[in-house]
């Protein structure tokens, strides 16, 4: 049995897919890995479709392992094929076309499906999702066969304006639709989000809140505009459909793994079947901020979570220690960052703030028990990552509140002990 | 059998540290300046920070508070937080040095590194194309010039 290779089995070929990979290869060498993705494509950086359908990265930049990593570290790979179920007694995965492929060790790290609500005219041509760099190319495409100026962008969260900002970049006008009270409702709070849609509306695009698109209309199956909520009718020769994305579990049906709305997985993420692994925005790991199993789809979680997968399937124990929401955006040419809990509910919380209209710049410090819980930073994001090692370390910042807010905020605020720790110890994880 | 399989790994030699000592601070900044300059195209320091487009950003940082000051720069972290949320891999460890480098190349100026690392020791170059900047530790030197110049071994390198 010692000699026998474990056949590791690996769904989704993007980021927790490929740390899982690299996490694998650096205790077993010989173990067949297979990674099977319904893309037909090479690894990629999702994030960076954005920028590539705004011209701002070639397509062969978009890899973010190289050409050689597959040849390398032995990987099989199945592309352009759709992992379709999983039998978990007989440890098959069936894919597209019935081909099967037996593991020992499953991981289920295939990311996100786009939500598509059951719109009139979601069908014309010129109607998009924007998650795939299949998307991406798709839209490109369309754009350059037909005259498009305007364009509707339903959703005022992350994608949808990192959607915008590259049709901008095309020189469309572009509406942006949003159901909330104002843009990037779930990481900024009523200031940041403020900023960010001052700065949209300057480059010529319009955002309508507490509105949704009714119908999308079409002539000759194309699309020709929308009609709002408050039937107020918008012309558009675009339309991305961007309201977010939900995890992709449907290959697990009607299997015995547990699944609220991703894979339930423990510190080791394995799932609720012995030997069945999910890493990534499709699964529900520990929020270690709020204490709880949830979904958080963001880059540096999925790289974390597929490197503990990744060694937990070979036997490893390092564990998944949980993580919390962040992000880092450029919006209109303004940096944001958002850490943790920035929208306070209840009691128990202290806010520092400090707002400059003018600039703009706004930073803003959530904290509970003088231990920080969650910032916002807007316009100036530099050294942001101190207020995260803070959050991380859940360090007591009563003895440095009040350097917290200032600019020259930084170590030297800190206590020795702390900072002493920090930068003489060897490792480091976020 | 599980040997034999893993003798293709090796244990990597990790990067050379610079330790701090801020006992030993004066805040002179001398750091500052030659890591400006060390970086620059002319390697001249009036041109470097007069006339270069972009200017370099030094990946040193001088804290200071009163009597106390330290030079703080990457601590090319071994878990470093950074190499993980980067979007590109433009955030990378160096083969020969295992220093945490960026490839100013396929850095897209998302500024994740930012977000992560403890301890803001990562600047955002914005002057030409927008790149995250940060300490090398000066590879082709024995010893980064930062350390070299320090007239009171606040910084001290070790290999």
């Amino acid at each position: 049995m010692k000699n026998k290779q474990k056949k590791y089995v690996i769904v989704g070929n993007s980021t927790a897919g490929v740390a899982a990979i690299e996490a694998i290869r650096s205790i077993d060498r010989a173990g067949v890995i297979t990674v099977v993705s319904d893309e037909p494509y090479l690894n990629y950086s999702r994030p960076l479709i954005s920028y590539f359908l705004a011209g701002k990265v070639s397509k062969d930049k978009l890899s973010f392992r190289g050409k050689d990593f597959y040849e390398s570290n032995e990987i099989r790979l199945i592309l352009d094929t759709k992992a379709v179920r999983i039998d978990t007694e007989k440890k098959e995965l069936v894919c597209s076309g019935n081909k099967k492929v037996p593991f020992d060790k499953l991981l289920l790290a295939a990311g996100g499906v786009p939500i598509i609500p059951p719109l009139n005219g979601r069908d014309l041509a010129g109607v998009f999702t924007f998650t795939k760099l299949s998307d991406a190319e798709a839209i490109e495409k369309y754009v350059r066969s037909h005259s498009v100026k305007k364009a509707v962008v339903i959703g005022g969260g992350l994608i949808g304006l990192k959607a915008t900002e590259a049709l901008v970049a095309l020189h469309m006008s572009v509406t942006i639709v949003e159901l909330a009270d104002r843009v990037l409702s779930a990481a900024f709070d009523k200031t940041a989000s403020s900023i960010i849609e001052h700065a949209l509306e300057k480059v010529n695009c319009r955002v309508s809140v507490n509105n949704t698109v009714e119908e999308i209309e079409g002539r000759a199956g194309e699309v020709k505009g929308v009609i709002f909520k408050n039937k107020e009718k918008v012309p558009a020769d675009l339309v991305i459909i961007a309201i977010g994305v939900r995890p992709s579990i449907s290959l697990a049906q009607g299997t015995r793994i547990k699944i609220n709305k991703g894979f339930l997985v423990d510190d080791h993420m394995r799932t609720s079947v012995r030997d069945i692994y999910a890493a990534g925005d499709c699964c529900e790991a520990w929020d270690a901020l709020l204490g709880i199993n949830r979904t958080l789809a963001i880059w540096p979680l999925a790289v974390k979570q597929g490197l503990a997968a990744g060694y937990a399937m070979v036997g490893s124990d390092k564990k998944y220690a949980g993580g919390f929401a962040m992000n880092s955006v450029e919006l209109c040419g303004i940096p944001t960052v958002s850490v943790g809990v920035t929208n306070p509910e209840g009691t128990g919380y202290e806010v520092l703030e400090s707002y400059d209209k003018e600039k703009p710049l706004y930073r803003k410090i959530i904290l509970q028990n003088n231990r920080i819980m969650g910032a916002i930073f807007v316009g100036d994001i530099d050294r942001a990552g101190i207020y995260t090692g803070l959050i991380r370390d859940t360090v007591d910042t009563a003895s440095f509140k009040e350097h917290l807010l200032k600019d020259d905020f930084g170590l030297i605020r800190f206590p020795k002990e702390y900072r002493k720790y920090l930068i003489d110890k060897e490792t480091v994880a976020i | 059998m599980k040997e034999k399989e893993n003798k293709n790994i090796e244990k990597k030699k990790g990067p050379g540290r610079i330790l701090i000592r801020e006992e030993y601070c004066m805040g002179c900044r001398l750091c500052e300046v030659n890591c400006l300059v060390q970086h620059s195209k002319t390697k001249n320091i009036i041109k470097a920070y007069k006339t270069e487009f972009p200017r370099p950003k030094p990946g040193v940082i001088v804290e200071e508070n009163g009597y106390v000051s330290f030079a703080l720069q990457c601590r090319h972290c071994d878990d470093a937080p950074c190499l993980e949320a980067c979007l590109t891999s433009a955030m990378h460890r160096d083969k020969d040095t295992q220093a945490v480098i960026c490839d100013a190349d396929k850095c897209v100026g998302c500024w994740m590194c930012i977000m992560v690392c403890p301890y803001g020791a990562i600047a955002r170059n914005t002057e030409g194309k927008k790149v995250a900047s940060k300490c090398d530790l000066c590879k082709g030197e024995n010893v980064p010039v930062c350390v070299k110049n320090c007239p009171n071994e606040a910084i001290i390198y070790e290999k």
